[in-house]
């Protein structure tokens, strides 16, 4: 006993290690290798793709603090990230709830399916559907002044409002899924011994139940904050005109421009500037939890 | 503090009936132990008691309030979890202090009771502690501060010594007991461990498939059991069948059993006869007899267990089995196979009629 000990923490990682290979190697591929090289791009003048001249340069980052046009666009996507993140807190943490702790059985099982269905939708399809209801003359619309008394036209379609919905709707079964496992995990007993102390539904909420499902909310919100920054999709199809932001930059460059090094560049200020939101708010999210 | 009472309360499970037409007086200040197989509905009737739950009919009166229909936090009880149920995010302190701090008292007077509290239970220097960092019989005197330290007007329990070992079970037994007394709060105390019940309350109930079989004190209860079932679930008895004599009964055999405690019955049914194995004395059939004590059985030892402070010996009896125990007081053991004379008094044989 005492040798395996001397012989360090080493000697029960090695065993594990031909098990672990596929995983790092899978790793490597998918998501180093391309890194890389994204950020090998980043400090190209040119593509080589073309055989044009090209040479290293730190132009591609000085352009995001040359104009002003990147450092807005990033900030109003932060704050449409904020803005989502909230939303599927105040929408899928009411949902956890009662999936977690009023349902039963049967029930649960199909209100469960319901939540997770737009998770296995296609993005398209998915955004799409939501330009059919919002549109002017849409389903929205028609549904609304069938059943209101006076004529109102609903037009949301290309609309700030339109882009919340819809990555709301996109990302909302995260929160469900990351609170309904924290709920889930809180003994009912625990929520009885509230109640026979004699709080309130609404202390036993605030003082017990949100404090207990904090590292769910914690979780969901990381998990639709960063991509919501970067997202370019639903802002380009439901924002129209107003959908510009820091994600639909950055996919131009892509797929419109072809100034690929531009586009990595930013991609990888986006990556810095939310690892440092990360970073700052970490302490107060570990207190939360 | 306040008596409770229970008035022909039923509540059943879709066709199941938990509990049926169940009537118990708790007395203001007492010690109540619920005891009962599992699946009895202990647990059911004390979660009716505390409001967690509601009866299909019948009364639920604490004090002179009938509170059938008021939920939980409204009705002012104090109420320990098998599992203590202690909140994670919480130090013991906050624990201790919730119920306080949730009826909006000021933070003075909330410390200055969650302090006596935990002096109560003597843990008084833990108060920083996260719950997961105290034993099993810490948390739960800090589950019994917690319930205790609003001044509820009872203390429900639900087997909450359950989940410790024996040593520590009958320290906190002791503590318990001393706590209960020291603040004379009406306990309700649900258990299915006969010997808890019996060291621990001042009545007993006994419940059955959702039924109040017998009540009393302990020792009442022991002594005279009212029906076999009480007699077999709290200590240990033999009971003997037989035909009733008016005294006592006639076994198929012929021989006459004569009990002095219990209900007198009239002759001609079927009745039996308890006898606890303490009772009962056995001496080998060679040896002299000793003076006839009026109840006699003959017999042979098929087992003899020891068990360290007294022995526990099976007689046959014409294929049943007789259970005695004997004290360890030095005299020389008898050998499984030998025949044997089992006597003991009518006092100790208890009549009971016919389930
Ligand atoms: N919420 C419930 N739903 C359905 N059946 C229940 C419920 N609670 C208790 N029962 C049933 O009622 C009976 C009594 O249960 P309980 O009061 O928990 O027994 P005990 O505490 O004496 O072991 C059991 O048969 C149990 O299955
Ligand atoms: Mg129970």
């Amino acid at each position: 006993m005492a040798g395996n000990i001397a012989a360090g923490p080493l000697s029960g990682i090695r065993p594990a290690l031909p098990l672990l290979a596929p995983a790092y190697l899978w790793l490597t591929l998918a998501i180093f290798l391309p890194l890389s090289a994204m950020a090998f791009f980043s400090f190209m003048t040119d593509l080589p793709l073309s055989g044009k001249d090209w040479s290293f340069t730190i132009r591609n980052y000085a352009a995001f603090f040359s104009s002003g046009l990147y450092v807005t666009l990033l900030w109003s996507s932060l704050r449409l990230g904020l803005e989502v993140t909230l939303w599927c807190a105040l929408i899928g943490f009411p949902a956890a709830y009662v999936l977690a702790k009023v349902l039963k059985g049967r029930s649960r099982e199909a209100i469960f399916l319901l939540v997770i269905l737009p998770f296995w939708s296609n993005g398209l399809v998915r955004i799409f559907s939501w330009a059919m209801v919002l549109r002017e003359g849409g389903i929205l619309d028609v549904v609304l002044n069938a059943i209101l008394p006076f004529k109102i036209s609903v037009d949301l379609m290309y609309s700030y409002p339109a882009v919340i919905i819809g990555l709301v709707h996109s990302y909302v079964p995260y929160m469900v899924l990351t609170c309904y496992l924290t709920l889930q995990a809180i003994d009912d007993s625990l929520i009885e011994a509230a109640r026979s102390l004699g709080a309130s539904r609404l202390q036993v909420l605030r003082r017990l139940i949100i404090p207990l499902a904090m590292p769910g909310l914690i979780a969901g919100a990381v998990l639709i904050f960063v991509p919501v920054v970067g997202s370019f999709m639903e802002p380009r199809i439901l924002g129209g005109r107003t959908g510009t932001f820091y994600g639909t930059v950055i996919e131009d460059q892509f797929v419109a421009v072809f100034n690929w090094p531009l586009g990595a560049a930013l991609s990888f200020i986006l990556l810095a500037v939310v690892l440092v939101i990360l970073a700052a708010a970490s302490p107060v999210l570990r207190r939360a939890t | 503090m306040a008596d409770v009472q229970v008035e022909s309360v039923s509540r059943s499970f879709g066709a199941h009936k938990a509990l049926d037409d169940v009537s118990i007086a708790f007395p203001d200040g007492g010690f109540y132990a619920l005891l009962g197989p599992s699946g009895s509905g202990k647990t059911t009737l004390l979660r009716l008691i505390a409001g967690f739950d509601f009866p299909d009919s019948g009364r639920i009166i604490i004090g002179r309030e009938g509170v059938e229909r008021v939920p939980v936090e409204k009705r002012r009880i104090g109420m320990v979890f098998q599992n203590y149920a202690l909140f994670p995010n919480m130090s013991v302190a906050d624990n201790v202090a919730f119920g306080l701090s949730v009826r909006g008292e000021s933070k003075a007077s909330i410390a200055r009771e969650v302090r006596q509290a935990l002096d109560l239970v003597q843990l008084g220097k833990l108060g920083e502690r996260r719950p997961h960092q105290l034993s099993g019989g810490q948390r739960q005197r800090v589950a019994l501060a917690r319930a205790i330290v609003t001044k509820p007007r009872v203390l429900l329990l639900d087997e909450p010594l359950s989940a410790l070992d024996k040593a520590l079970r009958v320290d906190m037994q002791v503590e318990l007991k001393r706590i209960q007394r020291e603040i004379g709060i009406t306990t309700i105390f649900v258990t299915h461990d006969q010997e808890e019940a019996l060291t621990m309350s001042d009545r007993i109930g006994i419940l059955r498939d959702g039924r109040l079989v017998e009540e009393g004190p302990p020792e009442d209860i022991y002594n005279s059991p009212k029906s076999e079932f009480s007699a077999t679930f709290l200590g240990d008895a033999n009971i003997l069948r037989g035909d009733a004599t008016g005294d006592g009964i006639r076994l198929s055999d012929g021989t006459a059993i004569v009990a002095s405690g219990g209900v007198a019955n009239a002759t001609g049914g079927k009745a039996s006869c308890a006898v606890r194995p303490e009772r009962i004395k056995i001496a080998t059939a060679t040896a002299s007899p000793l003076a006839a004590e009026g109840n006699m059985l003959r017999g042979r030892v098929s087992k003899r267990i020891f068990a360290g402070n007294s022995s526990t010996y099976f007689v046959d009896r014409m294929g049943e089995v007789i259970k005695v125990h004997v004290q360890n007081s030095g005299a020389t053991k008898i050998e499984e196979g030998n025949d044997v004379v089992l006597h003991w008094s009518p006092e100790s044989t208890v009549l009971i009629s016919a389930a």
